[in-house]
């Protein structure tokens, strides 16, 4: 049934002119359009940011290195940070959860199509706004003045004072609206979660990925709100002679950084948590086994989500807190270490046993493996917070946090192309390619951020754009420099990947990796209806119980 | 722990290795296409060996040569101009280097630990073609195991915080005694200005300050303050950052054991030119910093020989920012001009305080740090010449 309804869509496709294709697209209210819409959305971002973050390296090669000059340099490192957060990394997530949660759910669509839509253009727009202020921004050195005040904006930096013209107004109001796209889209999954399930999938049948989207939806309406609450504060002061953040009339530039850290550290995991869904699924499938201790995964993400919302001031470690304060945002970010370590060693205990296939999404997902481990480590280390005055604000934090953004969420986003790609288009992506991408991007990945450590605790301070010769920071930031360029090539395959499998890839069948949840026992891609009859579950598996009616999961249910 | 997974088959259930696609596929192909898809199979099996063996060998060799650096940056060098937190000076960060110690160690050994399990996990439990039929045993989890990777990191957990929170307050809630020294700094876009309440000294960028002996202790204590926006004070041989925020008084205190000069510079992004903000603490024996307070104290040179290059210093805009004690420049936006050649660098440490120098920062700012607030001064060529003469006469 649902391969006539994909040739009829095929035939209509095929005699209707672009701009209607194009009407289609923008009016859409589907989820996987709409899915679709924001990963393609942050790709181009992705390009974008890449881009800023090669110009930096350029400029970072060697000392007193003229390349960009010190305006264009912290233009170039604020928009690099505010874009990958907020308009690469968020909306890629989104895309994947907006396209996969209805049909892992065994739901038609989103609980509020129409919000979903209203969500993305949102998003869309808070895009579009931070990058006209390379045109439209007036500043201080004139026109065409993207923000330079770094991505945490710290106060008074951004106060009329010293930055004067509209460039961190354009800052302030992209995010401001593409925060409610995302508070949006949180109302909509966690409603769509919890009311749209199909018959038989409670709670604890749901699959991890519907789980972890669940947490992180509640992790963006807690932390979403005081950064939009904060950006409001902050354009009051701007233009309605409020004094919040403007320390010059008494007001407090703390005040900004506690606004600013409740939503940043919840933040963090509101990136990590998707990368974790992803893995979660795909680890399972590739090893032959289920999730090694299902019950304890949903509970060690539900833990991270609440004491994530308590650690925020670790970053504020320098900030000159008084040793009780210290001593109590230690203990929180120590103890968030244990539920995530119990997530590795789940994933470890995934693999335990199974029969494991090196697929590139498996590939992707075992380098996450041992980037995470990393990262947590030298998160551990960031958070013993005497430690931390000394790596704080240096190329040591630096590279921690690209160890989790890159190294974790990155790679298993990487995951997530090449494991739903299929369902997606329809057509699988090149194996070869795959695995010239993975190593090219380990090796870049690695030459990068392993040694963007050492000039951290060599002292070198992170946001300056140039720095003296002779302190033994040169020849590592001319392999840093090295590795980003080998990572921007191996991202070059992935796009050339992605547009020759879309043509010409092997056609890839509802179900290309004999995986076990329902998105995979519709046709690839799905129809718009998702499901012809809405399934009915009998466990966390049912692919597996359909495949295997002698020895179903839903016995041991 | 090896052994807590090792009896994963507590938990387990047995799906009897089964076949996926039915019986007889095998049987289905020739002999010969068997063999070779065999062949192909070994061959693709030894390649990834090879390739996964080579993955780890860089993954092992990089952490390697991360951990290497750190070491060899922890191995002292006299004179050293690199500012390495492995190569403290001073009490505070002392017991940084202490515990960061134990801090690594512990997650190094972490790290052996969960990555040689990862490590053994995917080689070990790697698909074979031959049974690619054949479904694994189905494990949902295991109770003890479970148990056992939570309670562990618990403790560990417990143990960082405890050696954390001693140190926490061994530097935070140190006393200060009665012999400390006592420094304002206070941060401006973007140069440092250092105050000495008790001897009437004001300076910038070049800290001075007595070794401290540690039979007679004579730390200094630090009250960091903000003219404008966000800085932070990073010397890392002598202590952990701290912050300098406006409308806050914050506090920080080292006590240099050996003499010398240790580099830092701003570790808060203050604007434009936060790269350019250094900073350099002379620490000096009691002799020498007694030598420096009387230099400091000194009052002006008056004796008018370049008296044509003080008349260009206070008819333009020079004595709106700067100040020169005993004359009518009286500014506070920019650094106290007072006793500028007993400075080796200007402009926070970006050019050394030569002639040619001066005359370059005077006439084009920009070309030495471009962003700094300084204005371009537009002088004639011989108003220039005897401004730095002039200049130069406030040793």
């Amino acid at each position: 049934m649902s391969s006539d309804v994909m040739a009829i869509q095929t035939a209509e496709a095929a005699g209707r002119p672009w701009v209607q294709t194009l009407h289609a697209w923008v009016t859409t209210v589907d989820h996987k359009r709409l899915g679709i819409l924001y990963i393609f959305y942050a790709l181009v971002f992705l390009g974008i940011a890449g881009i800023e973050a090669i110009v930096m390296r350029i400029q970072l090669m060697h000392a007193h290195n003229d390349f960009v000059s010190p305006q264009v340099f912290n233009r170039m490192f604020t928009m690099h940070g505010t874009t990958m957060i907020f308009f690469v990394v968020m909306p890629v997530l989104f895309g994947f959860a907006n396209y996969l949660v209805p049909l892992m759910i065994g739901a038609r669509d989103m609980a509020f199509p129409r919000l979903n839509a209203f969500s993305f253009w949102l998003t869309a727009l808070g895009g579009i706004l931070l990058y006209f202020s390379f045109v439209g921004g007036s500043g201080l050195y004139g026109a065409g003045n993207a923000p330079d005040v770094g991505w945490w904006a710290y106060a008074p930096l951004t106060s009329r004072a010293f930055s004067p013209g509209h460039s961190t107004d354009y800052w302030t109001v992209a995010l401001l609206v593409s925060g409610f796209g995302s508070i949006g889209t949180g109302v909509n999954l966690i409603a769509t979660i919890l009311s749209m399930r199909c018959p038989g999938m409670k709670l604890s049948r749901m699959p991890l990925l519907a789980w972890l989207t669940l947490v992180m939806s509640g992790l963006v309406l807690i932390s979403l709100t005081p950064l939009s609450a904060a950006q409001l504060m902050l354009l009051v002061d701007r233009y309605l002679g409020g004094h919040f953040f403007d320390t010059q009339a008494g007001g407090s530039a703390t005040l900004w950084m506690h606004f600013f850290w409740i939503f940043g550290h919840p933040e963090v995991y509101i990136l990590v948590i998707p990368a974790f869904a992803f893995a979660s699924e795909i680890i399972p499938v590739f090893s032959r086994k289920p999730i090694f201790g299902y019950p304890v995964m949903v509970g060690a993400t539900v833990c991270i989500g609440f004491v994530s919302m308590s650690v925020w001031a670790h970053h504020m470690f320098t900030i000159g807190m008084n040793s009780s304060a210290n001593a109590f945002f230690v203990l929180t970010t120590m103890v968030i270490a244990v539920p995530t370590g119990i997530k590795i060693f789940n994933w470890l205990g995934t693999m335990w046993g199974g029969k494991i296939q090196f697929k590139t999404p498996m590939l992707f997902c075992i380098g996450f493996l041992f980037q995470f481990l990393i990262a947590g480590l030298t998160g551990i280390m960031l958070g013993a917070a005497p430690f931390n005055w000394q790596l704080s604000g240096s190329y040591f934090v630096v590279a921690h946090f690209h160890y989790m953004i890159v190294g974790a969420i990155l790679f298993c986003v990487f995951a997530a192309f090449y494991y739903w790609f299929p369902k997606m288009t329809g057509r699988m992506l090149n194996e070869s390619l795959g695995k010239l991408h993975f190593w090219l991007f380990v090796i870049g990945f690695h030459l990068t951020f392993d040694f963007m450590h050492i000039p951290g605790v060599l002292g070198m301070p992170r946001r300056i754009y140039t720095y003296e010769p002779g302190r033994g920071w040169d020849t590592l930031n001319l392999i840093v420099t090295i590795g980003s360029f080998i990572q921007g090539i191996a991202t070059l395959v992935f796009v050339a990947n992605m547009v020759l499998s879309y043509f010409q890839g092997a056609k890839a069948g509802n179900d290309p990796w004999d995986a076990w949840t329902l998105e995979w026992s519709v046709s690839s891609p799905p129809p718009a209806y998702n499901f012809a009859s809405i399934p009915t579950v009998a466990s966390r598996r049912p692919l597996w119980d359909r495949k295997h009616p002698e020895d179903p999961d839903s016995h041991y249910d | 722990m090896v052994v807590s997974i090792l009896i994963l088959s507590m938990g387990r259930r047995q799906t009897d290795e089964q076949t996926l696609s039915g019986p007889g596929l095998l049987k289905l192909t020739t002999r010969g296409e068997k063999e070779a898809q065999s062949a192909m199979a070994e061959k693709h099996k030894a390649e990834w060996r090879v390739v996964l063996g080579r993955a780890m060998g860089i993954v092992v060799l990089l952490t390697g040569i991360l951990f290497a650096a750190g070491l060899c940056a922890a191995t002292p060098k006299p004179d050293n101009p690199i500012p390495s937190i492995f190569e403290p000076q001073s009490t505070p960060a002392d017991s940084i280097l202490h515990l960061s110690r134990f801090v690594l160690s512990i997650t190094a050994l972490i790290f052996l630990v969960v990555a040689a399990l990862l490590t053994y996990a995917v080689a070990k439990f790697r698909g074979k073609a031959a049974d690619a039929q054949r479904e694994p045993a189905q494990v949902y989890g295991s109770t003890q195991i479970e148990l056992a990777w939570t309670v562990i990191p618990i403790l560990i957990v417990v143990v960082l915080f405890l050696a954390t929170a001693r140190v926490i307050h061994a530097i935070q809630d140190a006393p200060k005694p009665a012999a400390a020294l006592e420094v304002a700094v206070i941060g401006h876009q973007f140069w440092w200005e250092f105050r000495y309440p008790a001897l009437g000294i004001v300076t910038a960028n070049e800290l001075h300050i007595p070794v401290s002996d540690p039979a007679h202790p004579t730390p200094t204590f630090l009250k960091l303050l903000s003219a404008d926006t966000d800085h932070s004070f990073w010397v890392p041989q002598l202590a952990g950052k701290t912050d300098l925020i406006p409308n806050r008084v914050n506090e920080m205190w080292m006590d240099p054991h050996r003499t010398g000069v240790f580099l830092g510079q701003c570790a808060q992004y203050c604007g434009t030119q936060h790269a350019k903000m250094l900073l350099q603490v002379s620490v000096e024996s009691p002799e020498d910093f007694e030598a420096w307070v009387r230099a400091q104290k000194q009052p002006v040179n008056q004796n008018e020989t370049e008296i044509a290059g003080k008349r260009v210093f206070e008819t333009t805009a020079c004595l709106n920012c700067h100040a020169v004690a005993g004359t009518n420049a009286t500014g506070h936006f920019g650094p106290d001009l007072s006793h500028l050649m007993s400075r080796h660098t200007i402009a926070a440490g970006a050019a050394e305080n030569t002639k040619e120098n001066l005359r370059l920062w005077i006439q084009n700012p920009d070309a030495i740090k471009p962003g700094a607030l300084m204005p371009a001064m537009q002088l004639t060529d011989a108003d220039l010449e005897v401004l730095v003469r002039y200049l130069e006469t406030l040793q």
